[in-house]
């Protein structure tokens, strides 16, 4: 090939300039509204459930298993990927966008199978997640034994 | 033997004619700017169909059918089918061809495969090796993105430079004898690749394509871009265009307003938010089967230079950071 690292080099910088960015600004205003929203959800939930006398931890499973299924729900509905054009992180972040991520592949790969579609390939989105999310809090629970 | 000239190109001593076109697209191809040249417009994305491989495999067979009828032939009158389509495999493709009872090349060219294709018919009819040929390529929005990209009911956000994949297919056929416009000559791509890497960005990743074919297709024709009325590109979209006038500018070729994009002509931006414009194999292929064509055969234009543009990257490549190789294809559409 007849072109230069230098070329490409000028070429890339340039291809940066001509595309458009999204502003960053109203991009976190957006995901800080909705994320935010979404976190009153839950906490409204949390504090409805204690009410009927609930513990702390009974009321917290009860808001995941909610909000889980809110996500899910709306994600069968086709509304969710709408709010996650218009919040980007803002949506992707809460344990909604962990069940849009799930529900959404399920939906996708469906028409693989039961086994190797939507059993397989359910967790390609959400499954890093919990890998790096087990990892995570297994070497937190390491260093909290031989630290705390 | 005076048909290979220069370096990339082939001039036909006998140049082929389009017969006839047909196109077949999804509904937001539908509601664009060139809905009234499509033959058929699809209410949903599936047509009755059980999944969208399905539906793809439908679009293309959809467009090869009626090409055929429009050109007043029958299935045995065609001796070869050149397709492509984006999928692994040509999984569209082949199970669109599947029932037809004739010949298949199967052409990969990703986004450039309609280029492709009608450039290596021609040169079956040029050399004597046929009468008639069809040539097709499909896309289809929510195969690609399921290939490609995430799931469709996933909330993500698409970059602002992001194209959009054109549902449809187009075909034609094309024919050594007869009247009509002709397909005078071609320039065939080289793979280029200038590093880019974000595969949301095919504009930016197949512009220098696009430009090293038409530098190569001028200076081995001898040629300058205002032999053209129209020099049309494949799907680089608004911000792929800006960057192969620049790369053209500065090797000394200015194309200026007769130059757009198929990408750029098959969606309104705005209404239809589409971002960076249209894309996919179906892109160039229903706009020279519907726009193109019944605009030449008007005589609205009287020679077209159409360069499908391809980013030959696969989901795998992508996941391993490599950057991505593109091609493109040039075809000369010729009508007196």
């Amino acid at each position: 090939m007849d072109i230069t690292m230098e070329q490409k080099k000028q070429y890339q910088k340039r291809v940066e300039q001509v595309c458009p960015q999204t502003n960053l600004l109203t991009g976190c205003l957006k995901a800080f509204v909705v994320g935010g929203l979404i976190c009153v959800l839950g906490q409204m939930i949390n504090t409805w459930i204690m009410n009927f006398g609930a513990d702390r931890q009974l009321a917290a499973t009860w808001t995941s298993i909610s909000l889980i299924f809110l996500g899910s729900f709306l994600t069968g509905a086709g509304w969710y990927d709408n709010l996650g054009k218009f919040a980007g992180a803002g949506s992707i972040i809460p344990i909604t966008g962990f069940a849009n991520g799930i529900v959404s592949s399920a939906i996708e790969f469906k028409k693989e199978g039961f086994i190797l579609g939507l059993g397989a390939k359910m967790f390609t989105i959400a499954g890093p997640v919990l890998v790096y999310g087990v990892l995570a809090s297994a070497i937190v629970g390491l260093i909290s034994y031989f630290v705390g | 033997m005076g048909k290979h000239v220069g370096r990339q190109t082939v001039v036909f001593d006998r140049p082929p004619v389009i017969a006839s076109g047909a196109s077949v697209v999804g509904p937001k191809e539908g509601q664009g700017p060139l809905a009234s040249y499509f033959d058929e417009i699809w209410k949903d994305e599936m047509d009755g169909e059980k999944s969208w491989e399905k539906a793809e495999s439908k679009l293309m067979k959809r467009a090869i059918t009626l090409a055929i009828e429009k050109a007043g032939l029958k299935e045995e009158n065609i001796q070869y089918i050149l397709a492509g389509d984006l999928l692994n495999q040509l999984t569209a493709s082949h199970f669109a061809i599947r029932d037809f009872s004739i010949p298949f090349l199967g052409m990969y060219g990703a986004c450039s495969t309609m280029g492709l294709s009608m450039e290596v018919g021609a040169m079956l009819l040029d050399g004597g090796f046929a009468d008639y040929v069809a040539v097709s390529a499909s896309s289809h929005f929510c195969t690609s993105e399921k290939q490609f990209r995430m799931p469709l009911n996933y909330g993500s956000q698409r970059p602002l430079y992001a194209t959009w994949t054109v549902t449809g297919s187009g075909s034609l056929v094309l024919a050594a004898n007869g009247d009509g416009p002709r397909i005078t000559a071609a320039t065939a791509g080289k793979i280029v690749d200038y590093g880019i890497k974000d595969a949301f960005n095919m504009g930016g990743a197949m512009a220098p394509a696009a430009a090293d074919v038409m530098k190569a297709h001028f200076q081995d024709l001898n040629r300058g871009p205002d032999y053209y009325d129209l020099i049309i590109t494949g799907d680089l979209g608004y911000y792929g265009t800006q960057l192969t006038r620049e790369l053209l500018e500065k090797e000394g070729f200015l194309l200026d307003e007769r130059y757009t994009d198929c990408g750029i002509q098959i969606y309104d931006k705005e209404a239809q938010d589409t971002h960076g414009g249209g894309s996919g194999c179906g892109c160039s292929a229903v706009t020279m089967a519907g726009y193109l064509l019944s605009e030449i055969q008007k005589g609205a234009f009287h020679r077209v230079l159409l360069i499908p543009t391809g980013a030959l990257l696969s989901p795998l490549s992508t996941q391993q950071g490599e950057s991505i190789p593109c091609v493109a294809h040039a075809v000369v559409i010729e009508k007196e």
